[in-house]
Parts: C-alpha cells; structure tokens; sequence
C-alpha cells in the first residue's frame, strides 16, 4: 500500500509546466514534509496525489490505481486534501455541517457517521465550534475545521497544505500531536510547511522542491545541513542549526539539547 | 505626547458575552516597533483593529475608555484621514486583495486612487513599491490568480504605496517561504529606520526578537505583559502563558540553569554567537 509518483511531469492548459520528472514514493504510515520556495511547484505537486490534477506525461498510484482512471471525488476518499485557504473550502452554513457533508453518499449509519465526526472535532480541538457559522470563527481554527473534514473520513493519505500558516504554539502542538495519532493508525501524512522548526521536530523524511522539481529526498538532518539544497529552495536551517554552523560546530545539529550538550563539553 | 495612546481600553462586540479587549492602558512612541504576541484568540487583531479605526465605527460593540492617535480621539478622526495616517495589513491576503483589479498593477494603485492621489504619483509609488518588493515580473498578472506568497506580497506592497506613518501589520508572511519572509522583514526594518511606528503581531518569535524594540503579550484581552523585547524573552514562564520563546533564549535559561550562563541573556542569533564565540576565547586565554 503506498502512492507513487512516476516520473511526472505537469503542465497547465494553457502550456505552463508546473512540475518536471518528480519521482517519489511514500508508505502507508509515512510521514514527509515538502519544503521550498514560493512557486516551486509543492501545491501542484500534491494536487497530483489527489487527482485534482492529472500528469501529463507519467503516472500516480494510489494503492495501485492509476489517477488517471477515477475520478476526484473516487481518490478522494482515500487521499484526503487540505487546502492552502480554508476558505476555498469551506461552504457549508455551520462547522458541524462542513464535517458532515462528506458523508452524504456514505453507506455509513448515522450513529457510525457522528461518532467519526465526534472524534475528529475532539482531535482537532474544534469542539466548542461546532454549531458556529464557519466565517465567524478566526482563520487559524477554520483551517483545523477543514483537516476535520478529512480525519472524519478516515482517509488513509492525508495532505496538508501549509497547516503552521497563522497557528500560535497551541496549534502547533494539536498538529503535532494530531500527526502522531494518524501515524499510530497507519495513515500517512505529507505536509506542505515553510515552518523549518516544525519539520525539524516533526519529520524524518523531507522533500525539498525548486523550479518545479524535486532536488532532495532525504533525512531531516542531510537537508537541512546541505547549503546547496537550502539556497537552491529558498528554506533555512532551523536557527539553532544557523547557530550550530555560526560557531563552527560541524555536528549537524538541529536541536537545542544537541547544541547544548556541544556547549556544555567546551 | 504619544504617538498612540490607549486609556482605560475595553471592547466588547456586537452579542458577545465577554470583554475582547480589557482595561487596557498603553503608549506607543513613534519610530519604534512594536511586536504584538500571544495566543490566538486571544485579542491581537481585536487590537489591531482597534488602533485602525474599525472598532467601532465598522463593528459596532462597546468600546469604553479612550485610544488617542497624535492627539486626536479616534472617535473624532475622519475616516479617511486615518486612512492616510494608519495603514492596515491583513492577517490573510486573499481576504486584502480586492478582488476587482485586473492586474496586481491596479490593485497596488487602488489604494492610492481612494485616497485622491495625483495620477502620475500614483504610477510613481506603484513603480518604486514593486522593485522594492521585488514583484516586478508579476505586475501584468490577475492578482486574483497569484499563489499565497505572491498574494501577500502584492498585499504588502498596496500599503507601503500609501505611505503611511503608521503601519499596522498582521501576520505578513504567513504565506511565505523563509527567504521571502527575510525580505519582508528587511523591508520592515527600511519603514523602520524611515521612521514609521510599526506594530506587528507575528507568531514566528525569533524575527520578533530581532526586529521588535518592545513587545506586548495579550492573553484573554488583557495585556499581561509589556517591555523591552529583551526582558520580555528572559522570562521563559511566558511558554505557560501559551506565548512561544525563541529557541536562542530557551538556550540562555539552559545553558544559565547549567551553571554555565552566557554574561548577558542572549535572545537572537547573533547574541548568541557573540557569547558563546567570547567564552570560547575566554577559555583559551586562561
């Protein structure tokens, strides 16, 4: 079980190539991060995960099946997506309701449909939201009401898209642990972040991204030690790795009991 | 005399049950800037909104106690006068952007035409606002089709046109990937050191200890702490009051509680490198 990317390549109708050769795959119960610049491609990418964009030259795998053969609404219900704005996606007249509109063509019994629902507000910390009208609610909490929409669906691939944008340590830490939940369940989560302390605390596997394509695919610690890789896609060492490198510490450091045990022992 | 004052400050909106601003006293100097943290939900672009002019001319509710701008009661502003005086960068960009301009050129120039700026000048600030931003390449695109980074910048770039003597800015580079919010704190730094009075709630704390000559912590409306950025990050308790420490002062307190402190409280990255550079010698010498 796992999505695969082959050799993709996208372009838009209107001739404009959006991602070049991206080649990857990630496991049930993986969890990655995709970092770089503005305009590399990251969002296009995971658009192609969840079939909202078809590859124009290559293929994606969802369990097997190939994206081109269904339709949105089919891998959605297996690769979960979670748009950038929430407010592209919210519509419904409550935060209760939003949840429970992706149920509507569900086999599921209505009992089975609230206790998921119940759950995934409990995860997401939206509880005390759910009656309210989702535009009266701040855009921080809305953007966890549209990562409900898909832990309620129990999607096995769960994309987020900038998650951390506008989120104070409280969020961040409900992401975290929220990520840690899914992964025990087995389901894979790929965030999309320019929040380099999040993906230093919460990721061993990072996929960096420039100029439409893939540049590095590998642990946390080689990327972020790499300068070349961080210039090429605009990102930065979390700072206690700038301030590893200012001092001379070749360690690869990325965290603060690291750089204070390489302090404590000078 | 303040440049901003708040007297006694409550708030309340329109059906709310509870106060969203409380008792809140404060004077803001001009040319400084002013870094407004705390959890979210918490009261900071209440706040922000505040110092605007929205609250309660747009909002309605209850605001008592008195928020003066150079001298002038806020409730006796026109305004488009604090329009020219104050301006406003929104939390999320595809909220700012109008939705009515074709290309990112108009949008920045909307602004200006409000405000019955000179055609030519208006073109003038469009022109020398895009280089600064470095958005150039996009000023023939539909604003409406830009990615989340891009949005934000062009949301940027529209208020420093109106060259404003107040910025109130919330969030700027939510959107934006490490290199990109650099550059907007560059160009914080430039309205800085042109002498504007800046307020800025942003969540990512190690660019407001850079950057912030002081920093105001709202919890539950109410201002529970305020000071010199420096002495605000020393108290690393603020991480109970739900407030993020930035990881160089997190080190500071390690390395104090190590029995090994730095000789001054380091809060930034360069602080630090500086300290512990100078005991690396200290060391060598003895």
């Amino acid at each position: 079980m796992s999505l695969e990317v082959k050799d993709v390549s996208f372009a838009y109708p209107n001739g404009y190539v959006a991602n070049e050769n991206l080649h990857f795959t990630i496991e049930k119960g993986e969890r990655v991060a995709i970092v770089g610049q503005n305009g590399a491609g990251k969002t296009t990418a995971v658009k192609l995960l969840n079939g909202l964009h078809k590859p124009t030259k290559g293929d994606v795998l969802v369990d097997g099946t190939n994206t081109k053969d269904k339709t949105v609404a089919q891998i959605s219900q297996y690769v979960g997506y979670v748009f950038q704005n929430p407010d592209d996606q919210i519509f419904n007249n409550t935060v209760k309701a939003e949840l429970e509109y992706s149920f509507k063509h569900s086999k599921l019994t209505d009992e089975e449909i609230n206790k998921r629902v119940e759950r995934a507000a409990e995860l997401t910390g939206i509880q005390q939201y759910m009656d309210m009208k989702p535009f009266d609610i701040p855009y921080s909490i809305r953007k966890f009401v549209t990562i409900a929409v898909f832990v309620a669906l129990d999607t096995p691939y769960l994309i987020l898209d900038e998650p951390t944008a506008g989120q104070d340590i409280n969020g961040i830490n409900r992401l975290a642990e929220l990520m840690n939940i899914l992964q025990g369940e087995g389901r894979s989560v790929i965030t999309i972040t320019h929040d380099m302390e999040f993906v230093a605390d919460n990721f061993s596997r990072v996929i960096a991204m420039a100029n439409k394509r893939i540049i590095a695919d590998d642990s946390a610690r080689n990327i972020f030690w790499n300068n070349d890789i961080v210039a090429e896609s605009n990102i930065s060492k979390p700072q206690i790795g700038e301030l590893a490198e200012d001092i001379g510490s070749d360690n690869k450091i990325l965290f603060r009991h690291e750089l204070l045990e390489y302090l404590t022992r000078l | 005399m303040s440049y901003i004052e708040l007297k006694n400050v409550s708030y309340r909106y329109p059906l709310a049950e509870a106060d969203a601003l409380k008792n809140i006293n404060y004077a803001f100097e001009e040319g400084k800037l002013y870094g407004i943290i705390g959890e979210n939900g918490g009261g900071k672009t209440t706040f922000c909104d505040l110092i605007k002019g929205l609250i309660p001319s747009f909002y309605g509710g209850d605001l008592t106690g008195e928020v003066f701008i150079k001298g002038k009661e806020i409730r006796e502003w026109e305004s488009s006068a604090l329009a020219s005086t104050i301006g406003y960068i929104f939390q999320n960009p595809f909220t700012q952007i109008s939705g009515i301009k074709e290309t990112v050129f108009e949008e920045i120039a909307l602004g200006l035409e409000n405000l019955g700026v000179e055609r030519e000048e208006i073109i003038d600030r469009v022109i020398n606002v895009v280089k600064q931003l470095k958005i150039e390449h996009l000023v023939k695109n539909n604003p409406n089709k830009l990615s989340g980074g891009q949005r934000q910048r062009v949301a940027f770039a529209s208020i420093i046109a109106m060259e404003t003597d107040i910025l109130v800015i919330d969030e700027p580079t939510s959107q934006l990937d490490p290199k990109g919010t650099s550059d907007i704190f560059e160009i914080i730094h430039l309205l800085k050191e042109q002498g504007k009075t800046i307020l800025l709630v942003e969540h990512k704390i190690d660019l407001i200890a850079e950057y912030a000559d002081e920093v105001l912590v709202i919890k539950q409306g109410e201002l529970i702490t305020n000071g010199k950025t420096s002495d605000v990050f020393s108290d690393v308790n603020l991480l109970n009051e739900g407030v993020n420490i930035p990881q160089i002062a997190l080190l500071s307190n390690d390395m104090k509680e190590q029995g090994k402190p730095f000789d001054t409280f380091a809060i930034t990255r360069s602080q630090a490198r500086e300290q512990i550079l100078k005991k690396g010698s200290e060391k060598i010498c003895h």
